[in-house]
């Protein structure tokens, strides 16, 4: 696999919230991380992103390892992340978003920029504005922006529906179907499992900490026991 | 002929001594505004740093006029400038890493940096009284004025003088100077950016690959040259006393937070506010008066809204209003 | 216990330290010292309360001493009549209205709503300069022109000192209460910024207002609580008693004239002695008491609570405290305990100096003292203030003796060594400023650490 963590185990002060946890994902695939509130999904992302101090267990993208890197490391090597809040720069205006997002990129930042406005065209409209001044949707979509700016392999988004509309969470799944169709891995952790796992090839289910059920969308979708209890109903 | 009269004074006694005081303030509260957006803590030192930066240009200026160095016209001061910044950059970072560092990983209180900043403060102002005396010191050199009362009466042949001092032009003009290189850099460079980016939101810079200590360096080098400047401009109007800076801190307190802390542009207008508030609440308008209103209607008594004695007063008055009603500042625009 | 050990420990060496000062220097130092020490932990208390107790960080200490200094003066100096006449009705007729105005700016604030409530209340505030101007200006002016060398200031009410510290402490917390209401919910940093700055013009007030206070004139010669020297000097039993102290040194002299010589000159040094310790009496009374109640209100449910609401205010909140209003409380309560170490102050310099308030010295180094001695602790705020007192008095003849030992082969004309001795009051800010550090760095909770009450 493209990205993998393997044996996850970490929390805080001593107290393991996750325990053992593996995830992968290959380029081109949405996989999605389900389960109910306080399985240790957001701790599972820290974990992976190196930002949770006592953890254990391996990284690796490519095949390279990269579990002694630090997290500002960890990025340059081609993995970017979205928070679930504060995951953009209010004060500044929404191009000015972008342009820290390619703060590590060394490429034409210009190009990149169009590029961005392409793929999320409402925000060209407004790339003068401060970014705190956006719409809930309009923000997320600058926050996948910037995450975007410096051409990743890996893209990990923190609940990117959280707090949106109905209408606008399909737009943001729609947009991460066309961030897939860049060839790149988007490991996702959400709170709209349903909706989740009907645009991501495969999902893991997360349970007290440990993995509780794997696999392909479909088959998690219409198992009858996870429906019952992680899909309601 | 009395309505240009009662403008020249007014322009005399109100607007140059505000416009200079004014400068002098909006680049103090930059500083503090700095300090405020990028380390998050309130820095009560901020008033003996400036007086250890003039102290370390005055030292400079001496040495320069002793070995016979000067710019004609202009202060010797000037060409002390950069060697006061490097002394204070050098003191600032000095403090940053044997002091401030430690509060800042162990992510301490804002109000455990404040008392901390006392201790440096304590320090500072003991440094700058030891080494240089805590005496009135004099460094301007050159041309005291650029044109005096009395040459502009025959110049013009108004009744009412204008006099301009040289260091209210300089104070003037290397204030908008530094203060439009300051928002160039902060507004179209890269390392600007990413220092708003930091002050708007510390971990998503630290995600996006922003490296944390480059910034907090940077920043304290911008504010020991915005210290160093600050401290020299008013040295040189005024002279240099070591407590008068520490006096400065309070109304530059007070332009911070009116102009919205950690908002540098809010700050370089709300030293502007304080200054003209403080100047024209202060003014004895009873010369005005007499020469715009008619002979029966003029005021016998001197038509001050409060003595200068109360200065502070109008600085507090300020920034109670401010705190009260629009307590994110009265100016809207980008926070650093 | 162990914590018991430490203040035990803590205060032997303090006392130590304060009797070879006696041997060595006089005991008119060590008294002198001692007494400022305790007037200072009273200020330190006050403090401690606000910050100790609830978290609260208040700038204007230097504003308070003030306020209370000045009660002295309305207190214990006799009225100026002819000052009176000439003024006295307009001063107290604008002091009504002065208060009305306040009170009706409160009221409307409170009690009404209309449209264009926010622009009264400002048009009022603004207004009220103005008012006082137009109807206490003349008294103002008379008052001040009555003797203006020797008087010119309506001058008290010419009851006992001691009284004024009471008045002072109620001053205090009168102004604490009015800044609270206006400060009090800020966040912290503002807080501190706006009560520095109410500070300043608390100073340019009793600075300023000469028909009050005599201002920069300065107001000497106040009553005391304690006898004059001079009169001691002449008083029978007083000449006894240090009679029969030195009774044997006294009777080893053999000539009367010398002897009596010698026991005038014993009783001239010892009434200034019996003068300072007549006062520490009093301060160790008043110390004594204020730290008894201060330990039972921190033991007691009231201290639990500020406790609780400082570690955990939106916790507190929850539960459904009223934390502005307990904050206001304590800084009331706080502000007028340095209120009355204003007063004593003032009371033991025997003269009032508003020029003398600087914020370094007066709100600073009781700062300092408080972090020192220990947050949130009696004990510590106490012996905070013994350090840094001693540490600001005997570091000057320390540096001192250091200078003249590191420098001893220097020549005393040299230009470097004449400088360095000239700057040697400025060595304690630099003392003060790095054992603040190292303490916040190695000892954030101060030498004697807050005890953790067990319920």
């Amino acid at each position: 696999m493209y990205f993998s963590a393997k044996n996850l185990t970490g929390g805080y002060g001593g107290v393991n919230i996750i325990e053992d946890c593996s995830f992968e994902v290959d380029q081109g695939e949405i996989v999605s991380i389900l389960g109910p509130n306080g399985a240790g999904k957001s701790t599972a992302m820290k974990a992976i992103l190196g930002i949770l101090n006592n953890s254990s267990g391996e990284v690796s993208l490519n095949g390279q390892d990269i579990t002694k890197l630090k997290t500002q490391d960890r990025i340059k090597s081609g993995i970017s992340f979205v928070p679930q809040t504060n995951n953009i720069f209010t004060e500044l205006t929404v191009q000015e978003n972008l342009e820290m997002g390619a703060f590590l990129f060394d490429g034409d930042i210009n190009k990149r920029i169009n590029e961005m406005y392409t793929l999320f065209p409402i925000i060209k409209e407004k790339k003068d504005q401060s970014a705190g001044e956006l719409s809930g949707g309009q923000r997320q979509q600058v926050a996948l922006a910037r995450a975007l700016m410096t051409n990743p392999k890996v893209l990990m988004l923190d609940e990117p529906t959280a707090g949106v509309s109905p209408i606008v969470m399909d737009e943001i799944f729609q947009h991460i179907l066309n961030i897939k169709k860049q060839n790149i891995a988007v490991l996702m952790v959400e709170q709209n499992a349903r909706q989740a796992l009907e645009i991501s090839d495969r999902g893991y289910i997360l349970v007290t900490g440990k993995n509780a059920y794997e696999g392909n969308g479909d088959y998690l979708l219409n198992d009858s026991e996870i429906r019952k209890s992680f899909l309601g109903g | 002929m009395d309505f240009i009269n009662s403008i020249v004074l007014l322009c005399n006694f109100l607007i140059i001594p505000a416009l200079t005081y004014g400068s002098q303030l909006a680049l103090g509260a930059i500083g503090v505004t700095l300090i405020y957006g990028v380390l998050r803590f309130a820095n009560f030192a901020y008033g003996d740093l400036m007086a250890f930066a003039t102290m370390s240009v005055i030292l400079v200026t001496w040495y320069l006029q002793s070995i016979g160095v000067n710019l004609g016209v202009l202060p010797t001061a000037l060409i002390a400038l950069p060697f006061g910044i490097i002394a204070t950059i050098a003191i600032s970072l000095f403090f940053d890493k044997t002091v401030f560092k430690y509060y800042r990983e162990k992510k301490s209180d804002p109000v455990i940096l404040i008392v901390v900043s006392l201790g440096v403060m304590f320090i500072l102002n003991a440094l700058v009284r030891i080494i240089i005396g805590p005496g009135d010191v004099v460094f301007m050199d050159g041309a005291r004025f650029i044109i005096k009362a009395r040459e502009f009466k025959d110049l013009t042949g108004f009744d009412e003088g204008l006099a301009l001092k040289s260091t209210q032009l300089i104070t003037f003009l290397t204030t908008i100077a530094t203060a439009s290189l300051l928002f160039y850099f902060l507004n179209k460079t890269k390392t600007g950016k990413s220092m708003r980016a930091y002050s708007d939101n510390e971990d998503l810079a630290l995600l996006s690959g922003i490296d944390p200590n480059k910034i907090i360096t940077l920043t304290w080098v911008l504010v020991s040259i915005l210290a160093t400047v600050a401290g020299t401009l008013y040295g040189l109007d005024k002279s240099f006393k070591p407590l008068a800076y520490w006096n400065n801190l309070l109304p530059i307190f007070a332009a911070t937070i009116v102009g919205g802390i950690g908002n540098p542009l809010g700050a370089f207008y709300g030293g502007f506010v304080i200054a003209f508030t403080e100047i024209a609440l202060t003014y004895a308008y009873k010369k005005f008066f007499v020469y715009i209103l008619p002979e029966h209607l003029e005021p016998n008594s001197l038509v001050q809204y409060i003595s200068t004695d109360y200065k502070f007063a109008i600085s507090f008055a300020i920034l109670v209003i401010v705190l009260i009603y629009r307590p994110n500042g009265i100016f809207k625009g980008k926070v650093i | 216990m162990r914590n018991n050990l430490d203040i035990k420990i803590a205060f032997s060496i303090m006392a130590l330290l304060l009797i070879m000062v006696g041997f060595l220097q006089s005991w008119g130092v060590a008294l002198s010292i001692i007494n400022l020490c305790l007037i200072s932990a009273v200020m330190t208390m006050g403090v401690n309360m606000q910050w100790g107790y609830s978290g609260l960080i208040n700038f204007g200490v230097m504003g308070f001493l003030a306020i209370g200094g000045a009660a002295t003066i309305i207190v214990s100096v006799p009225p100026v009549p002819e000052a009176w006449d000439a003024g006295g009705n307009g001063i107290i007729l604008s002091g009504i209205l002065l208060a009305i105005l306040i009170y009706s700016i409160f009221f409307i604030h409170k009690k009404t709503k209309f449209k264009f409530k926010n622009y009264i209340i400002f048009f009022l505030v603004i207004s009220i300069i103005p008012i006082m101007k137009i109807i206490a200006g003349p008294s103002i002016e008379a008052i001040e022109s009555i003797n203006s060398a020797t008087t010119g200031f309506l001058g008290g009410f010419n009851l006992p000192i001691i009284f004024s510290w009471f008045v002072g402490a109620i001053f205090a917390g009168m102004i604490a209460f009015v800044i609270g209401k206006v400060c009090l919910g800020l966040r912290s940093d503002y807080l501190a910024i706006a009560t520095l700055l109410i500070s300043g013009i608390v100073i340019s007030v009793v600075k300023h207002e000469e028909w009050l206070t005599r201002g920069v004139k300065n107001v000497i010669g106040l009553k005391r609580p304690v006898p004059y020297e001079v009169n001691l000097q002449n008083s029978e039993w007083f000449i006894k008693l240090i009679e029969y102290l030195h009774s044997s040194k006294l009777s080893s002299i053999e000539i009367i004239e010398e002897r009596s010589a010698m026991l005038s000159d014993l009783v001239i040094s010892s009434s200034g002695v019996f003068v300072k310790l007549s006062f520490s009496l009093i301060f160790s009374i008043v110390l004594i008491t204020l730290l008894i109640f201060s330990e039972r209100a921190l033991k007691s449910p009231w201290g639990r609570m500020m406790r609780a609401i400082r570690d955990n205010e939106d916790a507190a909140k929850a539960m459904g405290k009223n934390v502005v209003k307990r904050h206001l409380h304590i800084f009331i309560i706080g502000s007028a305990i340095i209120g009355f170490s204003g007063a004593m102050l003032v009371t033991y310099d025997g003269l009032f100096t508003p020029a003398s308030y600087q914020p370094l010295r007066y709100t600073f180094i009781i700062w300092v003292m408080v972090l020192l001695g220990g947050t949130g602790n009696n004990y510590g705020a106490i012996l905070g203030a013994f350090v840094v007192w001693f540490i600001w008095i005997e570091s000057a003849p320390f540096a001192l003796f250091i200078i003249n030992i590191v420098l001893s082969h220097v020549d005393s004309g040299n230009e470097f060594k004449i400088h360095l001795i000239e700057s040697i009051p400025y060595f304690r800010y630099l003392m003060m400023g790095l054992g603040l550090l190292v303490v916040m760095r190695y000892r954030p909770k101060g030498l004697l650490p807050e005890k953790i009450i067990k319920n």
